[in-house]
């Protein structure tokens, strides 16, 4: 973990931005533990991701580090500087949230300038940096619009310029794009991550969605109960996940039976890698198999029976079923999905890569 | 309500339901003419006998004489001075009612929403109070009230800023609920600004129509109460109408007429106050 931050620290430290360490947070809310025991660090420029389920905790640790929700202890360091104690309004950290949070009553200019404003800043240099940022996110001929004047998308690009119009030292963003359908979502969160770049802003990203978090981030923690179950780069956290639930809440997982044999586990006739192979137990195990590492080939004498294919676009997704009542899941070209009607008989190849138990 | 909808077109066609639809017509307009006769039928009474001159001709001396304030004050002193009262009464009441209210309303909403059920039951306590009971209550205290600051009836915006609570806490609590006051207050937050700014600049001016409501609503309920004034020995404009009521009826009525038509047109322009804002909103969303 602490290579990972030192390599992109090193690639980042060019880009400008300041470090950020949560250290040891905890915050309790009545009966649910939120965060227990967080530690966190944001090299300078770096966009990290928090991912989990809902009650996971991300949410929370967002807003503590913007000063929005208090911690019962642990700290909250920036470049250096502990702010743990500092209100919301000192901290020199942008904001967009979930919810559309632009004020009704001002036009997106004007919410840009808010922030401006309160650091008094001259009326015309103002303008300037409030329309050099609208047209930064893309929005420079919506200027003078009302939020309710603006789409959804819309909405949050002048929350996000807004956000870095006081260029902040941290930029956060707490789920900017659940609220937006599929094909802006994607659009806009490229173009977060473009911005991200050519500011060279450190940036906590909190998102319940894996797609999105493996999208964007330079690291990607995943959170459990309070707590980080594995931070790393997108593909390590894919393709090497430190824990069953990694496994799981990463991606698509098939989950099937095996069998640990000297440091592989067997599954459906293959010899997969373990991940972990010193942490494995030995005998029976559930192996969780991405549908992607799953090849289905039709074959009059294979085992397996395709249950149902469902096209997805450029990839489908078939569903074998194979004897003992196991179900793979296998992802194919569309182009075959021709070939796989329901019933056809098949047989299935895994591909030998490093697989997690559950 | 009724005349809203009275130029709706039918929905279905045929003859059976264009006829029905013909019938529901003429019910909402029948049901509309009686309550027009109901409430303006009074005011009609009361206008014409404000204008009945001696030997029954039209006269419109009585209305003259109201409007002259001069003249007005030394015919009746007492009715002058109760509307003096009445009009000082609204001015210092709204302001008590916006300073309390308000930034407690907000407060609470942002930092204690817990305390949120107990500030409205609070607030909406004084509605399940009879005036009479209040009175009994308030005399003691208006005891030190007139103690400490003299016996104006001006002293009766602090009961009058109780008794209209129910009203502007009701008006500015759906102003908050129609927008999302945390994240705007958040938001406002992360961009620098303190907790006065978001009051100030933030929440404000998101609940202007709000606020103008329970203004528009408070000086109704001032112009219209007679109980506490009259138990409490203060005098205002009603005070003043029931006195005149028993030299001068005429006046009397003619204030009355007065004083309903000035708050009918309150509330009127209340409602389109809110009217539009909403269809500002249905424009352009």
């Amino acid at each position: 973990m602490t290579e990972s931050v030192q390599v992109t620290g090193a690639a980042a430290a060019d880009r400008g931005g300041v470090a950020v360490r949560l250290e040891g947070l905890r915050r309790r809310f009545g009966a649910v533990q939120a965060l227990d025991g967080l530690d966190l660090d944001l090299a300078p420029g770096e966009l990290v991701a928090l991912l989990g389920p809902s009650g996971c905790g991300k949410t929370t640790a967002l807003r503590v580090l913007a000063g929005l929700e208090d911690t019962d202890e642990g700290r909250v360091l920036v470049g250096g500087r502990d702010i743990t104690t500092l209100p919301a309004n000192r901290r020199d950290m942008g904001m967009v949230f979930q919810a559309y949070s632009l004020f009704p009553h001002l036009t997106a200019q004007e919410n840009v300038e808010f922030g401006l404003r309160l650091r008094r800043r001259q009326a015309g240099d103002r303008r300037r940096r409030a329309a050099e940022m609208l047209e930064l996110v893309g929005i420079g001929k919506h200027a003078g619009r009302y939020p309710h004047q603006l789409s959804g998308g819309q909405q949050q690009r002048v929350a996000l310029a807004r956000a870095l119009a006081i260029e902040p030292q941290v930029l956060l963003l707490d789920e900017p794009l659940s609220a937006l359908d599929a094909k802006v979502r994607v659009q806009l969160r490229d173009e977060i991550r473009r911005i991200q770049v050519e500011v060279g802003i450190t940036t906590l990203f909190v998102t319940h969605d894996q797609e999105e978090a493996l999208a964007v981030a330079d690291r990607v923690g995943v959170m459990r109960d309070g707590r980080l179950e594995q931070l790393g780069p997108p593909s390590e956290v894919y393709l090497r996940p430190a824990t069953p639930f990694v496994a799981d809440f990463v991606g698509l997982s098939n989950r099937l039976p095996g069998r640990v044999v000297n440091g592989a586990v067997e599954v459906l006739g293959a010899r997969l890698p373990l991940i972990d192979p010193l942490a494995a137990p030995t005998g029976e195990v559930t192996a969780l198999v991405r549908p992607e590492a799953v090849d289905v080939v039709v074959d009059p004498d294979g085992p397996g029976r395709i249950l149902a294919a469902s096209f997805l676009g450029s990839m489908s997704r078939a569903t074998v079923a194979m004897p003992g009542d196991v179900l793979v899941v296998a992802q194919v070209a569309s182009a075959r999905l021709g070939e796989l009607t329901p019933g056809t008989a098949v047989r299935v190849a895994l591909h030998e890569v490093p697989t997690p138990l559950a | 309500m009724a005349g809203l909808t009275l130029g709706q077109a039918p929905t279905r066609r045929g003859r059976p339901s264009a006829r029905r639809a013909r019938r529901q017509r003429l019910f909402r307009w029948v049901v509309v003419a009686v309550l027009a006769v109901f409430f303006l039928l009074p005011l009609f009474a009361m206008l014409e006998f404000t204008t009945r001159g001696a030997g029954g001709k039209l006269s419109f001396d009585t209305w003259k004489l109201l409007f002259n304030w001069g003249q007005l004050s030394q015919t009746y002193p007492d009715l002058s001075a109760g509307i003096t009262a009445s009009a000082g009464l609204v001015v210092l009441t709204v302001a008590l009612m916006l300073v309390l209210l308000v930034p407690t309303v907000i407060w609470v909403r942002l930092r204690l929403p817990g305390l949120r059920r107990v500030v409205e039951f609070i607030c909406l306590l004084p509605l399940t109070i009879p005036a009479i009971v209040l009175v009994v209550g308030l005399a003691p205290v208006y005891a030190w009230v007139t103690y400490f600051l003299g016996g104006s009836s001006l002293t009766l915006t602090f009961a009058y800023t109780i008794l209209v609570l129910p009203y502007a806490y009701r008006a500015v609590d759906a102003g908050l609920s129609a927008i999302d006051v945390r994240t705007l207050a958040e938001a406002a937050r992360s961009l620098g600004a303190g907790w006065g700014t978001v009051m100030w600049r933030v929440v404000l001016p998101n609940i202007r129509s709000a606020v103008l409501s329970a203004a528009f609503l408070t000086v109704a309920l001032v112009l219209g109460e007679f109980t506490l004034a009259s138990l409490l020995n203060r005098s205002n404009v009603q005070v003043a109408i029931n006195l005149l009521g028993k030299s001068s009826a005429t006046m009397s009525v003619a204030v009355s007429l007065a004083a309903l038509v000035l708050a009918f047109v309150l509330l009127l322009l209340l409602s389109l106050v809110g009217r539009g804002r909403r269809r500002a909103q249905e424009e352009t969303s």
